[in-house]
């Protein structure tokens, strides 16, 4: 038996085979989809988006945009997208911190640093986010002292069973005069880089480290000029105070929210700081060597020569550390933030609109991650082009 | 002229030299020592304090085999018990016959057997015996392993792909096999829960893998795009939320009449759902590592498309990547505690509900210490066991 012709080529067998593929995925998908009408029709529930305009009529413990319990479940979902990524931007800025800080440290001479960072990271990376989440929560933060006894630290820092509280900043009268030095001194960050750039590209040798002190000192002389000139600084510290049964002024950070930044920021961290550890590893020490014998100081060689090419081989599994934390702030339910993910939960139980609910929320983490990774896709690129 | 061989002279420090080199050796690092020392000494003290006057370990001697088993019935633990003798059993025949390539695990498995025997002595309670028979296993079926034949070997393997469906088919019990009755997956608990969720969920995921990392790297578009929108959509979205889907949307997907499965299967399909594109990931790695050269040696020997796929590229792509895949099982083992979140019983929920009883009220860091230094002690174990099992294979060297 010989197949015809058409049969034999290969292009026609291609095709054949994807839309075999395709047919097969419709099947599936219409049999999934006709059980989920039926189930629905038997709950007697709709699919639509209808519900998100009604009122949410629950509390949400806390919030960065104005909300209250008679608005809707549209904005009742925002909140928790809202906390969700409050939580994430500061986290993945002090997770980085704690990261580079621990895994430079890995690395030190000093036997006993290089312990305990490895030994932080080893205990950290082996065991499970939400347990951490929960014994900081449950087994830390919630058996700290009353209000009355707060823990003060250094700095009108407050530790108590009811959250944290931190000094704040106000503005001042004098503010609004401020504005303009405050102005020039950032515009005068982006003029220094600038001309250091200038400098650097006429030069043949790396600029000494001390002209970055420019990136400084000159801010620090216009604020100067306008501590002189203004009456009073534009900022006044807003420090907690204990007035009766509760401190008064000051930032609070609930104790949930201060349990998941704190979980989080220290998990991730003990990853970034393998991704650092393996970063400067890469390196090879010939690059060294080769930086010490033209001449270059330790500090020169570590800015000028190691660091961008570790930053290479970081960047890649940074982003994806980053995207984890974000992720994993989802854990949050475990110790009751209200982010995206238990606000979805809560208003899954409430309308009982459940693959609305739950196409809303991953979608919304997808574009977070997709976002994200869009950024340091081009800050990567533009590292690399620096490069070669 | 022969050559003279001469090590260089070891260098050897005396205790005072070594302090000064490695702690001591210039302005800052002495000041980095004292500050780590201050450090150490304000948060260690009062840990350590705390542990030996404060603390109520009560709480986990008194709860362990809930802990441990959470509601399985009390007459069937033997199943529990027979698997792990049967676990002991393999890793001592894998000693014997595999050599080096084994013995990091059972070193490890001979360890904790010990250790856990004199737990039970310690705490006054039976299983000192159970602990100790697995032992005396382990070391038998070592002996055996020894005097084997050769022939052995192929049969070794074939037990370890059977023994992990054996185990979930003790566990699980059955309508018809007449000692073995069926024990619902909604009385699982404790750590048996997450290992069994591991297991399953890791065993199943691997083929699905497979297949997505060939659909990737697919010439067929359509296909191609599948895989790619599936991979990154489950990569872009927290596990949470898969296993939450799975829990809510698994009976609403099947048709009607049948009845939905109970939330443990739930579970295990959204950590399949999940770690699949992760697998993926892993493999697409290992078929990267594989030379162009294979698969050109391949078709100029006449092998087809599918007969190079899996009898040169996927054996070499599968070695390759069996780090990576140890280090997913040991995620995998990480994120099971999640399933706390659906409801289900595992460790963490087990220490919850252990924290309402009346009796050990506040006793929070008590229990979630325990939770943190199992996973931590399994995790430790399972990472030097693997490790090993790599240098004596070579895997990634040749």
């Amino acid at each position: 038996m010989s197949l015809p012709p058409f049969l034999r080529n290969v292009r026609v067998l291609q095709l054949l085979a994807q839309i075999l593929f395709v047919l097969l995925l419709a099947l599936a998908a219409g049999f999934l989809y006709a059980n989920v009408t039926t189930n629905l029709a038997r709950q007697g529930l709709t699919v639509g988006y209808d519900f998100i305009t009604n009122p949410a009529s629950f509390d949400i413990g806390e919030s960065y945009i104005s909300y209250e319990a008679s608005d809707s479940y549209g904005r009742a979902l925002l909140v928790g997208l809202v906390n969700t990524l409050v939580v994430s931007a500061l986290g993945i800025i002090l997770t980085t911190v704690v990261g580079v800080i621990a895994g430079i440290a890995r690395l030190s001479s000093n036997w006993l640093i290089s312990r305990i960072a490895a030994a932080y990271v080893g205990v950290i990376r082996n065991t499970p986010l939400i347990i951490q989440l929960a014994f900081w929560y449950f087994g830390i933060i919630l058996k700290l002292p009353p209000v009355r006894e707060a823990v003060a630290l250094p700095g009108s820092i407050f530790l108590t069973q009811r959250g944290m509280y931190l000094p704040g900043f106000e503005p001042t009268p004098a503010f609004n005069f401020w504005r303009i030095y405050i102005w020039i001194a950032l515009a005068s960050l982006a003029i220094i880089w600038f001309m250091l750039r200038l400098i650097q590209n006429r030069s043949e040798l790396p600029l000494p480290l001390w002209a970055y002190l420019a990136y400084i000192v000159v801010p620090i002389l216009i604020l100067w000029v306008g501590f002189v000139t203004q009456p009073e600084p534009p900022l006044k510290a807003n420090l907690p105070v204990l007035t009766g049964l509760n401190f008064r002024g000051g930032l609070r950070l609930t104790p949930e929210f201060a349990a998941l930044l704190f979980g989080l920021v220290v998990y991730t961290g003990a990853f970034i700081a393998e991704v650092v550890r393996a970063g400067i590893q890469a390196v090879s020490r010939g690059q060294v060597e080769a930086a010490r014998s033209l001449g270059f100081t330790g500090a020169q060689a570590l800015h000028l020569i190691i660091f961008p090419q570790a930053l290479r081989v970081i960047i890649p599994p940074l982003t994806s550390q980053y995207l984890n934390l974000a992720k994993n702030s989802s854990l949050a339910i475990a110790i009751g933030y209200p982010d995206l993910f238990s606000i979805a939960g809560t208003v899954i139980n409430q309308t009982g609109a459940t693959i609305e609910v739950i196409v809303i929320m991953m979608l919304s983490y997808l574009s977070m991650s997709l976002f994200t990774s869009l950024l340091m896709n081009i800050y990567n690129s533009r590292m690399r082009l620096v490069e070669r | 002229m022969t050559a003279i061989e001469m090590q260089p002279p070891r260098l050897i420090l005396g205790p005072v030299a070594w302090l000064r080199k490695n702690l001591f050796s210039t302005w800052y690092n002495v000041l980095l020592t004292l500050l780590a020392l201050g450090l150490l000494y304000a948060l260690l003290r009062p840990a350590v304090q705390w542990s030996l006057t404060e603390a109520r370990w009560g709480v986990i001697s008194a709860n362990l085999t809930l802990f441990m088993v959470g509601q399985y019935p009390r007459d069937q633990l033997w199943r529990v018990w027979l698997s792990i003798y049967l676990l002991g059993a393999l890793l001592g025949l894998s000693w014997g016959i595999w050599k080096h390539a084994a013995r990091g695990f059972a070193l490890i498995a001979l360890g904790a057997g010990l250790a856990f025997a004199v737990i039970g002595l310690l705490l006054n309670s039976n299983v000192w015996i159970n602990w100790l028979l697995s032992v005396g296993i382990l070391l038998g079926f070592y002996a055996l392993g020894r005097i084997l034949p050769a022939r052995g070997r192929s049969i070794l393997t074939l037990a370890w792909l059977l023994y992990f469906p054996l185990v979930i088919l003790l566990i699980a019990g059955s309508r018809f096999i007449p000692f073995l009755s069926p024990v619902p997956t909604n009385i699982w608990g404790g750590l048996l829960l997450t290992l069994m969720i591991t297991i399953i969920a890791n065993v199943v995921s691997l083929p699905l893998g497979i297949l997505l990392a060939l659909g990737r790297r697919s010439k067929l578009p359509v296909v191609r795009y599948f895989s790619i929108g599936y991979i990154e959509l489950m990569r872009g979205v927290p596990l949470v939320t898969v296993l939450f889907m799975a829990y809510l949307l698994v009976p609403l997907f099947l048709p009607l009449g049948v009845r939905p499965p109970d939330a443990v299967i739930r579970a295990i399909v959204g950590f399949i759902l999940f770690e699949a594109a992760y697998q993926a990931e892993n493999v697409r790695g290992g078929l990267q590592a594989v030379g162009r050269g294979q698969y050109e040696a391949a078709q100029a020997l006449g092998l087809s498309g599918p007969l190079t796929m899996s009898f040169i590229i996927l054996p070499q792509a599968l070695r390759a990547v069996i780090p990576a895949i140890f280090n997913s099982f040991i995620s995998l083992f990480k994120d099971t505690s999640l399933v706390a979140i659906i409801g289900l019983f595992d460790i963490l929920r087990v220490g919850r509900s252990v924290l309402a009883q009346s009796e050990w009220l506040g006793t929070h860091r008590e229990v979630f210490l325990f939770a943190f230094f199992i996973y931590w002690g399994f995790n430790l174990a399972f990472t030097y066991g693997s490790r090993r099992m790599e240098e004596a294979l070579g895997v990634g060297k040749r």
